[in-house]
């Protein structure tokens, strides 16, 4: 009885210090983040509200409020004399692009992750070795060359021809990625695939990929956000303005620094970012769910 | 279906044979044990004959049909994994009705009869459910339930039971016999658990080093081991082995000299170290048998209908069972003693039992074992 008492009477008189002490190293920790991340948020925070004002007074208070800056939607824009071409033709690009460049890595990179993983091939040692380091060169590198053979084939200012361009240059990783996943498939769940009555191929597709989904979706996302993004490529292959990006269509607004319109070049920004938001938004789920296996493991 | 294999070998890399020269005959509707320490190449020579691997030389016929280059999805056979390697996208259902969906099976009978085989294995209720949302012993039926839904001609069986606790692997083993006998399937177990081989198999391969050490019933293991590695490994708790030595006809063992029937020896002249085998359940306390030992206990294992008593003899251990309501203390000295038939002889070089065993004794043991099917 007197023990229990004496516990209760310690605990009373510790929890304050204690808890104010617990909360200590988070309290620096969100801190440190809170003020390192300010400006970031900062600065969205102004992007917003200059597009939809017609001005920022000293730089940060915003002044009349207005749409004008969004026009771009439904009417075409002049800038510095000349006219450019319609956004939506720009967001349609963009979307192709993107998918296009989503669907071929996905597809290659699955299947090139799946025999780096699977597969015993002469060379696969060295294949792996040498992936990552095609993926550490620098794209800047070999535009020269590139142009070269894009015009050689006739793929110059051609969307697709620099589809297959990044395609190329993000394909190691990709398959990197996919392999690790496939890695973590079991044998036993193939084997048991091909016992049941499966071809090698079916047992790939029925069971395997089937395990792998959220391999697959990570890679899809991180595939069509890089395409969304892609700027030097397109910039540098890319003429008419028939098959101009959203990223080229940017660089347009800020290409001469005496002429920018700083309205529009906002709204035309946050325009550009709307669908890489949605499609996080739509698509994390399945980023922080990884799970494979059949069963316990052994 | 009767499965051969003939001079089978098989590597894994170039220096040594994971599966050495391996020669196994399974009868038609037989059920035997591929009984061996990990890394002997048990399992190997199952997935050999899944057609997951395939053999660097030698056959495999099904039947008298070469299957040596046949794909394992047309061999006709069920596997149950030790992982159980369940699809986890799939419900229940879909996993035990898979096997009959590659064979295109039309979807209502294949209902049906996934539905007939889960009821099999008691598993009607949790169709939809995912495996992920099962427990060990529910996927393991799952497991064996998609294995038999096919009407496989062979079952494989890749150590089910080594992620079952202990009661439950005795209720899975008596199911999985039961639902042997009731198809007739012809099977084949991979375990390193004697006692599962011993209780399931109507004939177990004793296997060690990617080698057939000895091939026979569960008892003729048991009472007639060819050899030292057979005999260590066959019978819980294990077969006690005191160092001896043979010259002639005469066994020195301990301090004693014993002279042994020219009939009981299969042994040719010379001298020998040999391991002399006891079973525990062949040693009794007191001296009414024909070698004695003196010993002090070491240890005492109560195990309810029994206890194991751990025996210090010189610098030697024997373990052996005595009554339960027996008082025994530590430290105690006391005699135990065996009867000269009771005893194996081996090698202590070849490994090789030096007993010979009668034909006679080996016939009546083959007749007991049919009669009891």
């Amino acid at each position: 009885m007197g023990a229990t008492s004496y516990r209760a009477e310690t605990k009373r008189v510790l929890t304050p210090v204690s808890k104010r002490k617990k909360r200590i190293p988070y309290i620096i920790a969100y801190g440190v983040l809170g003020v390192t991340t300010l400006p970031v948020i900062l600065m969205y925070l102004w992007l917003l509200l200059r597009s939809f004002f017609e001005q920022m007074k000293y730089g940060f208070i915003p002044v009349h409020f207005t749409l004008e800056n969004w026009q771009f939607l439904w009417s075409s824009v002049e800038h510095g004399g000349s006219s450019l071409p319609s956004i939506w033709t720009a967001t349609w690009n963009s979307f192709v692009f993107s998918g296009t460049l989503t669907i071929l890595e996905v597809i290659i990179g699955v299947m090139a992750g799946y025999a780096l993983a699977r597969i015993e091939f002469p060379g696969r040692q060295a294949l792996m070795k040498t992936t990552l380091l095609l993926h550490a060169f620098p794209s800047i590198a070999l535009l020269i060359a590139v142009y070269y053979i894009l015009n050689f084939m006739g793929l110059f200012d051609s969307l697709f021809g620099v589809v297959l361009v990044k395609t190329a240059l993000q394909i190691p990783m990709t398959a990197w990625i996919v392999k690790g996943f496939f890695d973590d498939v079991p044998w036993d769940v193939e084997w048991a695939g091909l016992i049941d009555g499966c071809s090698r191929l079916k047992v790939w597709f029925t069971i395997v990929l089937p395990l792998i989904k959220p391999g697959i979706a990570a890679v899809s996302i991180f595939s069509f956000l890089s395409g969304w993004s892609e700027f030097l490529l397109l910039y540098t292959f890319i003429l008419s303005d028939g098959n101009v990006t959203l990223s080229s269509y940017l660089q347009r607004l800020i290409s001469d620094p005496n002429l920018v319109n700083y309205g529009l070049l906002s709204a035309v920004s946050l325009f550009y970012m709307l669908p890489v938001l949605l499609f996080f938004i739509f698509t994390q789920k399945s980023l922080m769910q990884v799970s494979v296996g059949g069963g316990k493991r052994v | 279906m009767k499965i051969e294999l003939k001079n089978i070998c098989k590597s894994f890399n170039k220096k040594t044979n994971t599966i050495d020269n391996l020669s196994l005959t399974i009868e038609d509707g037989e059920f035997v044990a591929l009984l061996g320490p990990s890394g002997c190449g048990k399992s190997t020579t199952m997935l050999m004959i899944a057609g997951i691997y395939k053999p660097d030389s030698g056959e495999i016929y099904f039947e008298d049909q070469l299957v040596n280059d046949l794909e394992p999805k047309d061999r006709n056979i069920g596997m149950v994994f030790q992982s159980y390697a369940l699809y986890p996208h799939m419900t229940v259902l879909d996993n035990i009705a898979f096997p009959l969906k590659q064979q295109k099976v039309p979807k209502e009978e294949r209902i049906k009869r996934a539905k007939q085989v889960a009821e099999m294995v008691q598993l009607e209720h949790l169709l939809d459910r995912k495996p992920s949302e099962l427990s060990g012993g529910q996927q393991q039926r799952v497991a064996l339930a998609r294995a038999i839904v096919k009407k496989p001609k062979v079952l494989l069986l890749d150590e089910p039971m080594s992620n079952l606790d202990a009661r439950l692997k005795i209720e899975m083993r008596e199911e999985i016999s039961r639902i042997q006998k009731e198809l007739g399937i012809t099977t084949i177990l991979v375990t390193h658990d004697q006692e599962e081989a011993m209780t399931m198999a109507d004939r177990i391969a004793v296997m060690k080093e990617g080698k057939i050490i000895q091939y026979s019933t569960p008892m003729e293991l048991y009472k007639y081991p060819k050899d030292y590695f057979v005999a260590q490994f066959i019978g819980t708790p294990p077969m006690n082995f005191l160092k001896g030595k043979l010259s002639n006809r005469r066994l020195h063992l301990q301090n004693m000299t014993i002279e042994l029937d020219r009939e009981f020896l299969n042994f040719h002249g010379g001298e020998a170290d040999v391991n002399v085998g006891i079973r525990p359940h062949d040693l009794k306390l007191g001296n009414s048998g024909d070698i004695l030992f003196k010993g002090t206990v070491n240890m005492v294992e109560p195990i309810g209908h029994s206890q194991i008593v751990n025996v210090k003899i010189c610098n030697e251990q024997v373990r052996f069972f005595v009554e339960p309501n027996t008082k025994m203390e530590y430290g105690r000295e006391i005699e135990i003693s065996a009867d000269i038939s009771a005893i194996h002889l081996f090698d202590a070089v070849t490994g090789r039992n030096l007993k010979n065993v009668h034909e006679s004794q080996r016939q009546v043991k083959e007749y007991s074992f049919h009669s009891q099917e």
